[in-house]
């Protein structure tokens, strides 16, 4: 299954570089839901853990590139906030590199498909780790599960023949 | 204002684990100005505990709320009187004052503390927060013209500097600490006012602060 990825993007830079990216028929991920922002600076830190709360796989935030911010600070603050989340998830136990922050101009439309498709991939990668990692703890447990009424036996054993 | 800031999360996550139906309860006055226990931490916190209990498959209801003050019987409302008694357990984000007035409000519900109290302090700039008073009881703000040498000062020096003020800094936190005794002796020589000092000051009274026991304040003139 493909990777649930939300990006919030700033409407003077990556939306726009989503849009000319259409315009310019580049391919990228039909799974990425695009929420159009005024500007990176009205990420919240809520709005970024909501988007994993909700079932997100992954969560990008586009915003234009250091020092052409339309509101001059905006996609500066949003990278503090985007680390602040980072942690936040962290602490809870994900993969901070789940979340991350790019800069984007609005004239850059191969750019945006081509961070789309990259960030999809690391996100299909790290859940593939994942699962993998998790299928091997639940082997582990059923060879647990399977070894211990052998080692009871052999107590039993043990007990009836006096051996200690 | 009360200063805090919140517990590490693994704490906080530790004592609420084992709660079905949670209520972490926001407090809108002083914490919502230090950023640590307001609408917007509580929702910060209440993600955070739904993000870890999916990690761990684990079933857990969690509600937000936050009051005006929580150390004010008059803000629980019957909404959020009814919504803190239908909960396993409350999460207070409220300093250590919010915390114990739901105890006594609420004494059939176990309470956890999301937050550590910290001092009274000011708001330096935007996401700094410095002590200001120590609540000693007996206010000396007017011998050493507004700045406090109980609060301030790392060895509450009441009669001059100690030998670990280099540079107008504090040896406890040379980096961030100014010391207490070069602002008052700056202050008084801008007022023209050094002689002041050469008056000597008698120990304090100390049974005024913490030492004297809990201590309560009454106006007879409004209570009912």
């Amino acid at each position: 299954m493909e990777p649930n990825i939300i990006a919030f993007c700033c409407h003077y830079c990556a939306f726009t570089a989503a849009d000319l990216a259409g315009t310019m028929r580049q391919q990228y991920p039909a799974n990425i839901h695009i929420v159009r922002l005024p500007c990176t600076g009205k990420v919240d830190i809520n709005m970024l853990l909501r988007a994993f709360v909700d079932e997100a796989d992954g969560v990008m935030v586009a915003g234009c590139e250091v020092g052409s911010c339309h509101f001059l600070e905006g996609n500066i603050r949003a990278k503090k906030r985007v680390e602040y989340a980072k942690r936040k998830l962290e602490e809870v136990g994900i993969n901070p590199e789940k979340l991350e922050m790019f800069h984007i101009a609005a004239s850059e439309g191969p750019l945006f498909a081509q961070t789309a498709r990259d960030f999809t991939d690391k996100i299909r990668r790290m859940i593939q780790q994942e699962s993998q990692i998790e299928q091997g703890s639940e082997g582990q447990k059923k060879k647990e599960q399977i070894a211990e009424p052998v080692d009871n036996r052999k107590e039993e054993n043990d007990r009836s023949t006096g051996a200690m | 204002m009360i200063v805090a800031e919140q517990k590490p999360f693994q704490e906080i996550y530790e004592s609420v684990r084992e709660h079905q139906n949670l209520l972490i309860l926001g407090c809108g006055t002083c914490v919502t100005v230090c950023m640590a226990g307001g609408e917007r931490e509580v929702g910060i916190l209440a993600n955070q505990i739904r993000l870890a209990a999916k990690e761990e498959n684990r079933k857990m209801e969690v509600l937000e709320h936050t009051i005006t003050r929580q150390c004010d019987e008059e803000f629980f409302d019957s909404t959020v009187s009814s919504s803190i008694r239908e909960a396993d357990a409350v999460l207070s984000l409220g300093c250590g004052v919010g915390v114990q007035h739901i105890v006594e409000l609420f004494d059939e519900v176990p309470i956890h503390p999301g937050l550590n109290t910290q001092f009274f302090g000011a708001n330096l700039q935007q996401g700094l927060w410095g002590e200001r008073c120590a609540g000693c009881g007996e206010c000396v703000l007017d011998t050493y013209e507004g700045i406090c040498p109980v609060a301030r000062c790392s060895k509450s020096m009441m009669n001059g500097p100690c030998g670990g003020s280099s540079n107008g800094m504090c040896e406890v936190d040379p980096e961030n600490t100014p010391c207490a005794w070069q602002l008052i002796i700056d202050r008084m020589t801008k007022l023209n006012k050094l002689d002041k000092l050469m008056e000597n000051q008698p120990p304090k009274n100390w049974s005024r602060d913490r030492h004297g026991g809990p201590r309560r304040t009454q106006r007879e003139d409004m209570t009912l």
